[in-house]
């Protein structure tokens, strides 16, 4: 039985807390903001590094982004990923999930013989998590969502995996091959593994495809193919508050909240 | 440019919204889709219809049209007693052909996201998610959407001028729902479900239904955050002394000190209490959001710079392992002086 081959897409996203919002113009300051792997996309990374570790297998990491995402993808090396590809093309800029999902798409059929594709819960930046079932529709693959754990019956050619939902939880079963997305904290994402640096920032190289290797037709990436259009930004209503600070010891504070709290 | 499977030229010129049941009820954000899809229905004379996906779903009827739906259309098949991905997507797809709609609404909850996810793909469209606000443009009878932006203060506004249907998702505690009156309609229409088995690939192993935590309507609601090192019995114990429920920020759920459906915020609960009370909470805006609209917000943190305390009431600058135990204290003995 050839070796089990796993794809785990990872978004190179801004840090939340680096990104400020300017006053005036009201647009988002990006400039200056450092980068990080998207935090859910490591959750992902390691749930197919740990069924890689138990039952051996091949992962590959996807990634659509500028040129300099290739530098994150190699972290996703020195952890224990095997190969690595970096969709990058100006013709890819302004995607919405459409066109990021086609994108991806076009990858997975490109690479051929990924059985099980694994991505985040959501990216930090976008928050949406319908990359994961739209790249389910392009390839015609079953989709779980939100998994917090993963067994792969290679024997039997599916995949078992458990999700919580409502307060309670389900195990389902899909064929191979499928996409799946794994909850946010779902595990504990190992470090870089020092022997495999080396190898990881030098000696390897991360495949770079752009829209012509990946034959993808022009109607469907970037701006013209994304259907939602931003028309504009505004500043979130806040409501006014009294911003009152309350002087004294425990007690003493305690005491007024008391007071507020039962005068309302 | 992709091009949508219908466009703007053929739509139907009506607004649906997809229910989802718990039993012998719908959802909270199914009520509360409804009451926004009614809004939306009204801003441009048009039809609202509130769409039923399951097995046997009549006694479900008098609730969306009590709920003022124009109409139910009902997807019954046997194939769609449990839920499935891809039975689902499949049903509504092909209801959606037949009759063409222009808008759709979906609740952002795991099953309703899934399908709206698979359904934007094969349908060549857009999908608006997570908005916290929608409206109709009348003359052009395009969905505008609100999203908020990243890291926080803004909120982008989205639409999808040249697709159709046009789909959007919201999460739970977004919209206020309506209370039930006199039905408008009494109209209920099927429409035609075909399913072969051999379209659902998931096959449901175990199924473990759960209490179904929900703090979105507590009308007091104490949250805790880091800084409270994970003692959530403290707050537990405040927040039933005040009749109300405990909700948390991402850290602790993250860390699994308290389950995730308690996680207030953007990819949370947004909660309309009268009261919040955050504990050791620095005040991101993915977190303020969900309690933005307290009547009173009351926030305790050591550090007098938080940002939390621009969006309090009432700002107390302090170890919560302290205010804490000294504010139950007192909730207590006015509980003995009351009762005396
Ligand atoms: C895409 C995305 C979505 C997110 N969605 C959410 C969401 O839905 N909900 C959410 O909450 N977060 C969300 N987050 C995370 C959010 O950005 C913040 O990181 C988070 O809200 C911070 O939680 P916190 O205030 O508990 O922790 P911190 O920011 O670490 O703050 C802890 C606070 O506790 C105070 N403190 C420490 N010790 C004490 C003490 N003894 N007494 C009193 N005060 C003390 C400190 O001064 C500090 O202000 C999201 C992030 C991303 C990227
Ligand atoms: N540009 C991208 N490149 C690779 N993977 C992506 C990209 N965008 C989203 N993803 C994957 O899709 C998941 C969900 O993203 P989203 O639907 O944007 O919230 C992420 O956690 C990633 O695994």
């Amino acid at each position: 039985m050839p070796d089990l081959h796993m794809a785990v897409c990872m978004k190179v996203v801004p840090k939340p807390e680096e990104i400020r919002v300017d006053p005036e113009t009201r647009t988002l300051l990006r400039e200056g903001a450092r980068s990080e792997i998207n935090p859910p996309d490591m959750n992902a990374l390691e749930m197919a590094l740990s069924i890689k570790d138990e039952a051996g297998g091949r992962i590959s990491l996807i990634s659509m982004g500028p040129p300099f995402v290739e530098e994150y993808l190699r972290v996703g090396l020195a952890m224990g990923a095997d190969d690595a590809y970096l969709l990058t093309d100006r013709a890819f800029a302004g995607a919405d999930t459409l066109a990021t999902t086609y994108t991806l798409a076009q990858c997975l059929h490109k690479i051929g013989d990924v059985e099980v594709v694994l991505l985040g819960e959501e990216s930090s930046d976008g928050a949406t998590g319908q990359v994961p079932p739209g790249l389910a529709e392009w390839m015609d693959y079953p989709l779980i969502t939100l998994l917090r754990s993963l067994e792969i019956d290679k024997e039997q050619n599916v995949l078992r995996g458990r999700r919580n939902v409502d307060g309670g939880y389900e195990i389902l079963e899909v064929p191979l091959p499928a996409v799946i997305s794994v909850a946010t904290a779902a595990n504990e994402p190992r470090f870089m593994d020092f022997e495999r640096k080396g190898w990881a920032f030098e000696d390897t190289q991360v495949t770079m495809w752009d829209a012509q290797d990946l034959s993808a037709e022009s109607q469907f990436i970037g701006i013209p193919g994304s259907p939602t259009i931003v028309t504009g930004l505004e500043q979130a209503a806040s409501q006014e508050r009294k911003n009152i600070f309350l002087d004294g010891g425990a007690s003493e504070i305690a005491d007024q909240l008391v007071k507020i709290l039962r005068s309302n | 440019m992709v091009a949508s499977l219908f466009d703007p030229s053929e739509e139907n010129k009506a607004i649906w919204v997809l229910l989802e049941s718990a039993g012998v009820e719908l959802t909270d954000v199914s009520f509360e889709l409804l009451a926004k899809g009614r809004e939306l229905a009204d801003e441009v004379d048009w039809p609202l219809a509130g769409v039923l996906i399951g097995d046997r779903l009549e006694h479900l009827n008098s609730q969306v049209l009590s709920h003022q739906a124009d109409e139910v259309l009902l997807l019954e098949h046997p194939l769609l007693e449990a839920f499935t991905v891809d039975a689902y997507t499949q049903a509504l797809y092909a209801a959606i052909m037949e009759r063409i709609p222009s808008v759709i609404l979906f609740g952002a909850t795991p099953n309703s996201r899934d399908i709206a996810g698979r359904l934007a793909v094969r349908l060549r469209t857009g999908l608006n998610a997570d908005c916290i606000d929608l409206r109709m443009d009348k003359d052009r009878g395009v969905l505008i959407s609100d999203v908020t932006g990243f890291g926080g203060g803004v909120v982008a506004l989205l639409e999808m001028p040249d697709h159709r249907p046009q789909l959007a998702t919201v999460r739970p505690g977004v919209f206020h729902s309506l209370e039930a009156s006199a039905p408008r309609s009494d109209k209920v229409r099927r429409a035609k479900v075909e399913l072969d088995q051999s379209v659902i690939r998931t096959r449901i192993i175990e199924q473990v239904k759960g209490e179904g935590v929900s703090i979105g309507q507590a009308p007091v609601l104490v949250c805790g955050g880091r800084g409270i090192s994970g003692n959530f019995e403290m707050l537990t114990e405040l927040a039933e002394l005040l009749g109300g429920d405990v909700g948390a920020t991402r850290p602790p759920v993250d860390e699994g000190y308290i389950e995730r459906e308690r996680q207030v915020g953007q990819t949370g609960v947004i909660c309309h209490p009268e009261i919040a009370i955050n504990c050791g909470i620095s005040g991101a805006f993915h977190f303020v959001v969900g309690i933005q609209d307290a009547e009173i917000i009351i926030s305790i943190n050591s550090d007098p710079n938080a940002p939390i305390f621009e969006f309090s009431d009432y700002c107390v600058v302090g170890d919560v392992e302290q205010i804490l135990p000294a504010l139950i204290q007192s909730l207590k003995e006015e509980r003995v002086v009351t009762h005396a």
